[in-house]
């Protein structure tokens, strides 16, 4: 008794669904049904192709224009088909007239599948939208300068490192020899940018504590301004930063890149 | 000539003598790191739930385990040698007469459970209210009313983060029974994120086991070296900035929110490495401001300074004794930086690590009476590991890591228990923070993302 009235009402329920599909087909239907398509487009795309023409059979063109845009922009889809009662595209656009055209504007590059189904067959097409690369960033910057070079590009090329000793803030012999030709360069500089500052870091191989290795790279960037003054030049263009064990050059365990590394080095300042 | 044997025996006794030493020393942080021999013995039983609370109930247990596990105070008894029958509720256990049941107290203070203290209860959903009816019994008393010791009811959200809350508490609660300085629900570690050389790092922070891990700062330079003032409220730390001037210098702000708080630096080439005192009133910090590194004090908004040093030793990483405002340590080198002691006006200097190697991060335990700190004893230069020492017998000393990449930065957390350390596992890695208990078991890593360094702990 039980098992027949469910099944019966399972009848019923079946029934209803299939009544409302058919209702919804006829609706969906009604709205697609374009009797006549457009003719198609002049040209073609290299990247749409009809994959059926057939007489009778569905014909499908996909277009994208453009086909190749830069991240952010947009291209427009256009397309039409013939013959064909279910029209989709791919990637979220879902079911569409016989004829149309949508903007997209996929982050990625996108192909778009066409897929027209009509009562004597399936047509496809599809189009790619490309996502061109960036364009390639300006080049450096050309700023006015004296015919030597810019500030930067003099403070790099023409300062020496001062190297110093583990655990040790004293001025070396070599150390000794770079800052005197530092502070002929630095006053050279100086001359033709008469505004500018130029910092003094200080910096640590990576023994020894972090913080400690601050205070030795600050006794190290001041020991190398000190010397510099002494040689004439002006104490308040010299502005000293420590970087204890922060910015290595170089990461090795050994003697030879520990040396690079405790040093006091010049830098642009403003 | 001396025997293989002699030295053997003389080389256990002074391991054994070492040991002594260390384990009277431990008993100094108050009672916590003891042989297991010496612990509360702690059943806890799997509280179950009634209807809703059920599908709740697994992440209660879970949690209160972790916590009272974490504590380190207790011997956790085995669950596979319960009774069948577990208490849910104080009723339950009335039944002296029928032992082996699971309902009378010698079963659990008898073999093979051999507890001394029982923890039970249930959980339900009332009116949409998750409650734990908690109980904690010593069942070595003769009757149930003298064996109870805690019986609380605890309510919040019928959801996970109401359930852990509600786990936390209890887990508290019963932490707090036994002398503990509380679990540690109520801190906070803050630590540096940043990739190495990147010349950027912010400050982040998380809960005491790792949990909820959020960026606090958006300062756009490289921080280092945090500190967290006494009650939690502000942290200093040193700043390089990203535009401007950017020399190192001492930059605040409000650890909950992470809005800045001003600071007046002094017109130096480097200011850096600050610490609160226990009353957060005053500051001491390292300057470059009169020519090279020497410790100042200053209030805590920088405001009236003063040189404590002249040491031209390169002093830095003061730390000031929490409960004797007139006792810090800090460290300094020329030829080799060692952690040395002094009073707030800067006299009494006196190295307290024996000179070896390199000894830096002093960090006070919170009752005063350890530091803990990096030290390379025994490996490379820079090779360092994390050790303990009392401050009155600074000579013997704990190791507490070992061949296990560079150990560094270590700081107590507030229950004097746990240590937050930061860990560069080997040349190729990035540090980490890791927690273990002040006698070096239960090693835990907090972070895994990125490059995370100088941990601090603060409470909440």
């Amino acid at each position: 008794m039980t098992t027949t009235s469910f099944r019966n009402r399972r009848l019923m329920w079946t029934g209803s669904a299939l009544l409302a599909l058919a209702l919804l087909g006829a609706g969906c239907g009604k709205k697609r049904n374009i009797p006549a398509p457009p003719p198609p487009p002049p040209g073609g795309s290299a990247s749409t192709a009809p994959t059926s023409t057939a007489p009778g059979a569905p014909t499908a063109i996909l277009n994208a224009e453009p086909t190749s845009i830069q991240i952010g922009q947009s291209a427009v889809l256009i397309w039409t088909t013939t013959n064909a009662s279910e029209i989709t595209i791919s990637n979220g656009i879902g079911t569409v007239s016989a004829t149309g055209r949508q903007t997209v504007s996929p982050s990625e590059t996108t192909t778009y599948n066409l897929t027209a189904i009509g009562s004597n067959g399936t047509a496809t097409a599809r189009a790619t939208v490309t996502i061109a690369p960036p364009p390639p960033p300006p080049g450096p910057e050309v700023r006015p300068s004296n015919s030597a070079g810019t500030f930067e590009s003099r403070v790099q090329s023409e300062l020496k490192d001062a190297y110093f000793d583990y655990d040790a803030v004293t001025i070396r012999e070599d150390a000794h020899a770079a800052l005197l030709a530092d502070a002929d360069a630095l006053k050279r500089i100086f001359m033709d940018f008469p505004n500018a500052t130029i910092n003094v870091e200080g910096h640590c191989d990576e023994r020894g504590s972090a913080e400690y290795n601050l205070g030795l790279g600050d006794r190290r960037a001041s020991a190398a301004k000190d010397f510099l003054v002494q040689l004439g030049v002006p104490a308040a263009k010299l502005r000293t930063i420590s970087y204890g064990k922060e910015r290595p050059q170089c990461t090795e365990a050994d003697e030879t890149c520990y040396q690079k590394n405790r040093r006091a080095h010049f830098s642009a300042g403003q | 000539m001396m025997t293989k044997t002699k030295r053997l025996l003389i080389s256990i006794t002074a391991t054994a003598a070492l040991a002594a030493a260390v384990l009277y020393a431990q008993v100094d942080f108050k009672n916590i790191i003891v042989s297991s021999g010496g612990k509360p013995a702690l059943a806890v039983v799997d509280f179950r739930g009634t209807g809703a609370a059920q599908s709740l109930m697994s992440v209660f247990n879970t949690m209160l385990n972790a916590d009272l596990q974490a504590s380190a105070l207790f011997d956790m008894r085995s669950k596979s040698l319960f009774p069948a029958n577990n208490p849910q509720q104080a009723s339950d256990l009335t039944r002296p007469e029928k032992p082996g049941e699971g309902y009378a107290l010698q079963d659990w203070s008898g073999p093979p459970v051999s507890a001394s203290h029982l923890v039970f209860g249930y959980g339900a959903v009332v009116n949409g209210v998750f409650v734990v009816y908690g109980n904690l019994y010593d069942v070595r008393q003769s009757s149930p009313e003298a064996a109870k010791l805690l019986n609380q009811s605890y309510p919040d959200n019928p959801d996970v983060a109401g359930v852990t809350r509600v786990a936390h508490k209890f887990a508290a609660d019963i932490i707090q029974r036994f002398g503990g300085a509380g679990s540690l629900l109520n801190s906070r570690i803050y630590f540096t994120r940043g990739a190495a050389g990147s010349g950027h790092s912010e400050i982040w922070v998380m809960d005491w086991d790792g949990n909820n891990q959020k960026q606090l700062t958006h300062l756009n330079g490289l921080i280092e070296y945090p500190a967290i003032s006494p009650d939690g409220s502000r942290l200093a730390f040193t700043f390089w900035p990203a535009s401007g001037d950017p020399r190192p210098q001492i930059g605040m702000v409000n650890s909950q929110t992470g809005q800045k708080i001003p600071f007046y630096n002094q017109a130096a080439s480097l200011n850096s490495s600050a610490a609160f005192t226990p009353d957060g009133a005053k500051i001491f910090y390292s300057s470059s401001a009169s020519g090279q590194p020497e410790i100042f004090s200053a209030k805590v908004d920088g405001r009236d300074f003063t040189p404590i040093t002249f040491t031209k030793g390169n002093p830095t990483e003061p730390k000031v004794n929490p409960k004797n405002p007139d006792l810090l340590l800090f460290v300094q080198g020329f030829p080799n930086e060692q952690v040395y002691r002094m009073n707030a006006e800067g006299a009494g200097i006196e190295r307290v690590t024996n000179g070896e190697g390199e000894a830096s991060n002093p960090s006070w335990s919170p009752d005063g009476q350890n530091f803990a700190y990096a030290w390379t004893r025994g490996y490379a230069t820079g090779g360092f590991n994390i050790f303990v020492s009392n401050i009155a017998t600074p000579d013997k000393y704990t190791q507490l890591t070992s061949n296990a990449g560079k150990n560094e930065n270590p700081v107590w957390g507030p229950d004097a228990t746990h240590i937050v350390f930061m860990r560069t596992p080997s040349r190729s890695s990035s540090a980490q923070i890791f927690t273990m208990l002040a006698n070096g078991t239960q090693i835990t890593q907090l972070t895994k993302d990125g490059n995370n360094r100088y941990p601090v702990w603060g409470v909440k």
